[in-house]
């Protein structure tokens, strides 16, 4: 029984500043950006006062879809927000689903999500200061009372740890349990077949039958549902914590 | 020889304790739904609203067993080297 759970692979290194490593994760998620710019690009082109073509009508439903869901969760003063977080959604749900065509997702590297929730993290604090002021910012840590400031400090941190954390491990461990399935199924096809006597026993033993059609209703579910789940809630959280920072 | 099976054990046992973490979320989703479903058969009109809150509710009550999850995983693939490195 051998199982397979590997990272991003590193591809080549560009020898500059000690090395600076090409992985599966760059590779693939460039793949994306330039898909996410050739789809934009394709559904805009020659576009219509009087939409004709089925084209324009799709992009004008999503773009609808978009600004409903922004302006619906966070208000009407947040409609310049719209690209923002439908630029992220849309990478998120196509880096994962890129794993159906058996990419390696750029979603399962820790290293796309941090950069994501780090800007995410910017926005938030950037948004408190142009509220509050740099001085209501930093008087917003000892609330309520001054001893409680380590811990304010600390939340504030937490934030993009948990939104990295939570993207990256759902997805992960849809494929590290996909994998484990996939090893346990060959196993267990082997003990289905294998005692069959002499040299049909091994060639039967060898195949592994059950393979087929049980890993699919997984996938269903943390290819599919759980890639779009996340990336839902990543796009709500983000939008939630900025709506939240222009609050106080 | 024994140092290098200590470390490895210890390693594999934590990470075995790590998803203990995973009760936690589990009762609370559970809770959480149950919860949703008695709003929306009292009000089955407020369907979507209370699926898209319960669902965001239940993402961040996941993050507790995400975490046993990622310090499974460090004590599995990163730890050992780590450690037996140190040996």
């Amino acid at each position: 029984m051998n199982v397979e759970i590997n990272g991003a692979r590193i591809f080549f290194e560009i020898p500059v500043l000690g090395g600076i490593p090409i992985t599966a994760t760059m590779v693939n998620a460039w793949c994306i950006m330039v898909l996410i710019i050739g789809l934009c690009i394709w559904l805009t082109r020659d576009l219509k006062v009087r939409p004709t073509g089925k084209r324009q009508i799709v992009a004008e439903f999503v773009v609808q879809t978009a600004q409903k869901f922004v302006v619906g969760n966070m208000g009407e003063r947040f409609r310049n927000m719209v690209p923002f977080v439908s630029a992220i959604f849309s990478m998120s749900v196509l880096c994962s689903l890129s794993s159906l065509v058996g990419a390696f997702p750029a979603t399962s590297d820790l290293s796309t999500e941090l950069a994501w929730a780090v800007v995410v993290f910017i926005m938030i604090t950037g948004t408190k200061i142009r509220t509050g002021g740099l001085g209501g910012y930093l008087k917003g840590f000892t609330q309520p009372i001054f001893i409680l400031t380590p811990f304010n400090i600390l939340s504030e941190l937490a934030t993009p740890i948990s939104m990295s954390f939570r993207h990256f491990g759902n997805i992960v461990s849809g494929s590290v349990i996909t994998s484990l399935v996939y090893a346990a199924l060959a196993v267990a096809s082997h003990a289905l077949f294998g005692w069959l006597p002499g040299a049909l026993g091994e060639i039967l033993g060898s195949i592994p039958f059950l393979q087929v059609g049980i890993p699919a209703v997984l996938s269903v579910y943390f290819d599919l549902f759980s890639s779009c789940m996340q990336a839902f809630i990543f796009c709500m959280l983000t939008m939630l914590y900025i709506a939240n920072a222009a609050e106080e | 020889m024994l140092e290098k099976a200590i470390v490895l054990a210890g390693c594999a046992v934590g990470a075995g304790l790590a998803l203990i973490a995973g009760i936690g979320p589990g009762i609370g989703e559970g809770y959480a739904v149950g919860k949703a479903c008695e709003a929306i058969g009292r009000q089955p009109e407020c369907k979507g609203e209370v699926t898209s809150t319960m669902l965001l509710g239940c993402a961040i009550a996941e993050t507790t067993g995400i975490y046993g999850f990622v310090t499974g995983l460090l004590l599995i693939f990163v730890a050992p080297g780590i450690f037996l490195n140190l040996l």
